[in-house]
């Protein structure tokens, strides 16, 4: 019993940083229509900003802000040469120029970097707390707290704030969002830079956890993409369950199944969800009118 | 007395058999076979021809699913790895034979080809992007992790070849004999039904299901040979290097493939040869680059999006497109007979019969308990003012919605639960309002997959019967002398009349018309009315969705209402355009 909560804990922990990643996933498709597969890669160069930025000597809180700013500029150069020049053609060709771009950053990031993974150590000195049977990890724990603020952020935003209803308009109806006055490439433009810095956000937190490394970025995506789906396409509570759901499953696979195959619940729990209730727990919106 | 007997023409098409117009074709392959076997190659040299040789293979598989279909695979490397380590653990530890393993390889992909698309291209094509990633990676990880049966990263040694084909020349001479064949296949399959189908489903998705098409089988058939492409590929791979290890069949790989496709152009195998060419070439000559890990990818990667965004039909694309637009424009279409519709009359006195026909969107009842009974032969008539479910109407009569009550009967035969392309071969045609023809196409192919529609009885055997049958159709609403045109460089009304000639190449039972007049100026209505009449004096039964009542009140003798979604006036069209409630829905009332 008291593995089983460990693991559980454990097992919500990842699934945040899984959730957060969705979560960029899911504003972007809902802005463009368009998968970014190049999510995960913005937490992987922002782990790696972390990294340098600690090494200089920079104080923590710093280099924090800085990788963040590093995201948003990200998020901007991402949209101006990848999404940008493509925004009038189909799906097809910005699936695949996203996965360009994917492919660009990870290998660029290890021909500067090499191939060894780095460490970077927690915000936290202390290393966690004891709560009855569970041990609670600093690190965890910040990550979880972290994912509960930015859920809650991320409601107030677009449910609240005037800046917010026009991204959803401009998600919903492009044509209509910009007879409205509503500058619809600036709005896509916060949708990229806010996903980056998000998708940022869930590398920084993770980090500690796992080695900083060149896969962490696809790892990280396959999962936050499985969970997307698990939780039902382009729905924001759906990213989050899902991601959550998909951690505890993991971590449980990885104690009692099978520690190498850890990586592959992920796709088993996927191919049995297209094929069983491809709609996800949430439900997809709806397709193409005719 | 059959169809054709009675057609005035003698055939106009006729095309030399497909044996001697591809004669070059079969010389040119048999000299590069003569020459792989012939010439005297170092062993660098005849390495990387037989890498070359067997990637273009794998790469075809890529030009078949993603050029012709539209459909992404990121997995053609694990596909290229199941064949490989097919050929080689069968050859190596399990001592089999050659030939049986290559087949056992090519199985093996095309279960799990199968497999992996029939779970997900019913969805969008995102999900099959990260599915294919995902069946990567775990391919990946089962081939380093099953130590036991894979040997881990150690790799298989020791693989065999033929006994036929045991000196390495010999067998590279045996691979570019492969490449030739299914280098053909690949050339030829965009002119077969099974090509114009996946041509179709990439242009147009829903179009295709109209048209009688079954989208979802042609995806999986298109994923299914990529598959298959992929693990012969690598069954040769494997029998030319005698060794392969898990790192050969990566992502990265995958990547390598799909750049390869892309530079060289997506859509031919010719592009297919091309890329894989350039990119195994290249790396030779700037082998400094690989000094640094990751430099090589990230270069990949680059290019992905330059291609991309200044190249989306990559090299080859580029050549060809000028050489069809050069084509277009001197190839004069054949001349054609007059459009002959037979509706077929297996039902009674009722073409479409719909009883109680429900459609609900959540709690908004869009089509709310409708009867409609269309009469054989004549134009029949459903209008309503916006938002009163027209449209809804006529996508769940065609299947793109599915009906929440209600039953539908075409012609004695139920299709209340039937997919579009199940409607369509039953002998159901359609346009739409916004026009969706297959871009890439000419207006000529375009209508040769609405003739291809299964059931039809107009057409005979063979790609002759089914070019002079589209240009009949294509002929019978002016347009015949522009067959070969790309559908760009028609106007809006233009592009209408392409979609009903479409439409009529199939020999429908019934042809739904939605909104035929939109967007189209008055020389045009007058034109599309003509037309309507040609239509309905040859016996074909037409029920139309349109707002304008001039063409509504002339062309039809019956005419339902519907308002809110529910049925408000039914009958002749005189009587029904003067009865009160039909007045005040369109007008208001006080």
């Amino acid at each position: 019993m008291d593995l089983v909560l460990q693991l559980l804990f454990t097992g919500i922990g990842i699934g945040a940083v899984y959730a957060l990643v969705a979560l960029g996933f899911v504003l972007i498709f809902r802005a463009t229509n368009v998968v970014n597969f190049a999510q995960g890669e913005f937490s992987m160069v922002a782990a790696y900003l972390m990294v340098v930025c600690v090494e200089l000597g920079l104080p923590y809180w710093l280099s924090f802000v800085i990788a963040l700013a590093g995201m948003a500029l990200l998020g901007v150069i991402f949209n101006l040469g990848v999404y940008y020049p493509l925004r009038h053609r189909t799906y097809l060709p910005v699936i695949i120029a996203t996965i360009g771009a994917s492919i660009l950053l990870s290998n660029s990031v290890l021909a500067i970097y090499g191939p060894q993974p780095q460490v970077l150590q927690g915000w936290f000195d202390t290393p966690g707390i004891q709560l009855g049977p569970v041990y609670l990890d600093s690190q965890y724990l910040l990550i979880i707290g972290v994912t509960i603020f930015l859920v809650l952020f991320n409601f107030w935003f677009f449910e609240k704030t005037l800046l917010g209803k026009k991204l959803q308009a401009t998600s919903q109806d492009k044509e209509m969002a910009s007879l409205l006055g509503i500058s619809v490439s600036t709005m896509i433009m916060i949708t990229f830079i806010y996903s980056a810095v998000l998708g940022g956000l869930a590398g920084i937190l993770v980090a500690p956890v796992l080695f900083v490394s060149i896969q962490m970025g696809s790892t990280i995506a396959l999962k936050a993409f499985a969970a997307t789906i698990i939780g039902g396409f382009g729905d924001v509570a759906g990213a989050i369950v899902g991601g959550l759901a998909l951690g505890v499953i993991e971590t449980f696979g990885a104690a009692y199944i099978s520690v190498p195959y850890k990586d592959g619940f992920a796709f088993l729990v996927l191919i049995a969800f297209l094929v069983f209730r491809p709609q996800g727990i949430f439900g997809e919106r709806v397709a193409e009118k005719a | 007395m059959s169809a054709s007997d009675n057609m005035i023409p003698a055939p106009a098409v006729r095309s030399k058999p497909l044996i001697i117009r591809h004669l070059p074709y079969f010389i040119g392959a048999a000299v590069l076979v003569a020459l792989a076997a012939g010439m005297q190659f170092d062993g660098y040299i005849l390495n990387i021809l037989l890498q070359a040789t067997t990637f273009s293979i794998a790469v075809f598989g890529l030009s078949v699913v993603l050029g012709l279909c539209g459909q992404i695979n990121l997995a053609q490397a694990a596909f290229f790895g199941f064949g490989a380590y097919a050929v080689g653990l069968g050859t190596a530890d399990l001592h089999l034979n050659f030939w049986l393993c290559l087949v056992g390889a090519c199985a093996i992909t095309l279960v799990a080809g199968a497999f992996l698309g029939m779970s997900t291209l019913r969805l969008g094509g995102h999900y099959l992007a990260m599915v294919t990633i995902s069946f990567q990676q775990i391919v990946t990880l089962v081939m380093i992790n099953a130590v036991g049966v894979t040997h881990g990263p150690d790799g298989v040694a020791n693989i065999r070849r033929p006994e036929l084909f045991q000196s390495s020349q010999s067998y590279l001479a045996f691979c570019v004999a492969m490449l030739a064949i299914v280098g053909y296949l690949v050339w030829h399959l965009p002119d077969t039904k099974l090509g114009r189908a996946m041509r179709a489903v990439r242009d147009n998705e829903l179009a295709a299901g109209v048209n009688g098409i079954d989208v979802f089988r042609t995806k999986v058939y298109a994923f299914a040979v990529c598959a298959v492409l992929g693990g012969l590929a690598g069954g040769l791979f494997a029998g030319g290097f005698a060794y392969v290890s898990p790192d050969q069949f990566s992502f990265a790989e995958s990547i390598q493939f799909l750049t390869m496709s892309l530079l060289g152009g997506v859509a031919s195998p010719i592009g297919s040869v091309i890329g894989t060419g350039l990119l195994i070439l290249i790396p030779e000559w700037l082998r400094f680059l690989k000094s640094v890990p990751g430099l090589y990818l990230a270069i990949y990667g680059l290019s992905v999006i330059l291609i991309i965004r200044f190249m989306p039909d990559g090299i080859w694309g580029f050549v060809s497109d000028a050489f069809t637009r050069w084509r277009a424009h001197t190839k004069a279409p054949p001349v054609a007979g007059a459009l002959q519709l037979r509706p077929a009359t297996t039902g009674g006195d009722i073409v479409l019969e719909v009883t109680g026909l429900s459609k609900h969107f959540g709690g908004l009842k869009a089509v709310d308990g409708v009867d409609i009974a269309v009469k054989r032969g004549g134009v029949h008539a459903l209008i309503g003012p916006n938002g009163s479910g027209k449209t809804t109407t006529l996508n769940v009569l065609s299947g793109l919605y599915k009906a929440t009550s209600g039953k539908i009967v075409l012609d004695g035969t139920d299709i209340t639960n039937m997919a579009p392309h199940q409607r369509t071969a039953a002998g159901l045609g359609r346009t739409f309002q916004n026009i969706r023809l297959f871009r890439s196409m000419t207006a000529l192919e375009n209508v040769e997959i609405g003739a291809e529609r299964p059931g039809n009885t107009m057409i005979g055997k063979g790609d002759d019967a089914l070019t002079e049958r589209a240009m009949e159709a294509l002929t019978f609403v002016g347009l015949g002398s522009r067959a070969n045109e790309l559908i760009s460089s028609f106007s809006y009304g233009h592009q209408r009349l392409i979609e009903i000639a479409r439409a009529l190449a199939s020999n429908p039972t019934l042809l739904l018309l939605d909104e035929p007049a939109a967007g189209l100026n008055s020389t045009e209505k007058l034109e599309l009315h003509e037309l309507l009449k040609r239509i309905a004096a040859q016996g074909l039964t037409i029920l139309i969705i349109d707002h304008d009542m001039t063409l509504v009140s002339e062309a039809a003798q019956h005419i339902t209402v519907l308002n809110f979604g529910r049925r408000i006036a039914d009958g002749e069209s005189m009587a029904v355009l003067r009865h009160p409630d039909v007045v005040s829905a369109y007008l208001g009332s006080e």
